[in-house]
């Protein structure tokens, strides 16, 4: 019982990490190139500005279902549930 | 659950709050989450009432706050979908226009504190209530599939059936050896849209929501906790006005850019 809720706890903590992580630097990257851009040719700012949130919506997306699963891992645990007892 | 709340647990709390009102049939084939229809339905028919009555009232005069409301609304709609797709369909922009509306409505329930409307549906007799259909997984992909089944009937109808599958099964590499690669490389790419579509909105508002909920948790403590609750749950409350409305214009465009790709005919 006690390796199952362990090896959840870290499961979810992998999960969060390693999906931040991973967006991070990838919104650093979008972002960086927005301002490029942006300071080359001010005129595109506002269309620029749509299409970067629409690729950071998809950027976002496998974060959020890890951030998604790991809550429900952490909270409604079906590991635990499966558990003899 | 006032009643009881000294002998609840955070734990019990958090898991009373994520509990769906369930309604199963009598061999267990079918599971109804009632509090998820109830509120997607009349979330939807708010919509349609909403839009018909100001369409027909319009004026050309000078039009009153709501009609500008939805003018902005219809326009912003109308100005997205004509930026991605080039044809003649008389179906995209409407569909557009009901998925913005309906999903960021089915959001907006989740800036209502968690506890206020299951109080008193438990008044009433209910025992849970998930007042936000999109943490649903039902929800988001019904959604979604619907979306997958307008693709693969576009797909169908503008490329024919033969163009259809030449499509999945010649596209990186036009030779016909590679046609079990192509067919494996193009089936990921076309299930991964409507899998990735219900899941994005789906894990947004869960964690969105659970967070809600861990924050409520803070009321139950001594003041000087709630105190320091009350400034997370209205800083939370702000950041997560932006992540629903980003949510519901996401779904729309990546709507309108899959079935524009499903109506391109090379």
């Amino acid at each position: 019982m006690e390796t199952v809720l362990g090896f959840t706890g870290i499961s979810v903590a992998l999960l969060i990490g390693l999906g931040a992580l991973g967006t991070a630097i990838g919104f650093g990257l979008l972002g960086g190139k927005f301002l490029e851009s942006a300071a080359r040719q001010p005129e595109l700012v506002p269309m620029l500005q749509v299409k970067m949130f629409i690729v950071a919506g998809l950027l976002d997306a496998i974060t959020m279902i890890g951030v998604g699963i790991g809550l429900y891992m952490l909270f409604a645990n079906p590991l635990a549930a499966l558990l003899p007892n | 659950m006032v009643a009881e709340s000294q002998q609840m647990t955070s734990q019990s709390y958090i898991e009373h709050h994520l509990t769906n009102l369930t309604s199963t049939s009598s061999d267990g084939g079918w599971i109804f989450h009632l509090d998820s229809l109830f509120f997607s339905i009349s979330l939807g028919v708010l919509f349609l009432w909403l839009f018909y009555s100001v369409a027909k009232k319009s004026t050309t005069g000078v039009p009153g706050k709501l009609q500008c409301l939805v003018e902005l609304i219809v326009e912003f709609v109308d100005k997205s979908v004509k930026e991605s797709y080039h044809g003649k369909s008389q179906l995209i922009a409407p569909l557009a226009l009901t998925i913005f509306v309906w999903v960021f409505l089915m959001n907006l329930m989740d800036l209502i504190p968690v506890d206020w409307l299951p109080q008193l549906a438990h008044a009433v007799g209910i025992e849970y209530l998930k007042v936000v259909p999109s943490t649903d997984l039902n929800i988001t992909f019904s959604l979604s599939l619907g979306v997958f089944a307008l693709v693969i009937f576009y797909s169908l109808k503008v490329k024919g059936p033969v163009g259809f599958i030449k499509e999945l099964t010649l596209s990186p590499f036009n030779h016909w050896l590679f046609i079990p690669v192509n067919f494996i490389l193009e089936s990921v790419t076309l299930l991964a849209k409507p899998v990735s579509l219900g899941l994005r909105l789906f894990g947004n508002m869960y964690a969105g929501e659970l967070i809600f909920i861990l924050i409520a948790l803070m009321y139950s403590a001594d003041w000087m906790i709630g105190l320091l609750g009350i400034g997370l749950h209205v800083g939370w409350a702000i950041f997560h006005i932006l992540v629903i409305t980003l949510q519901a214009f996401i779904f729309m465009m990546l709507t309108i850019v899959y079935l524009s790709m499903a109506h391109e005919d090379h």
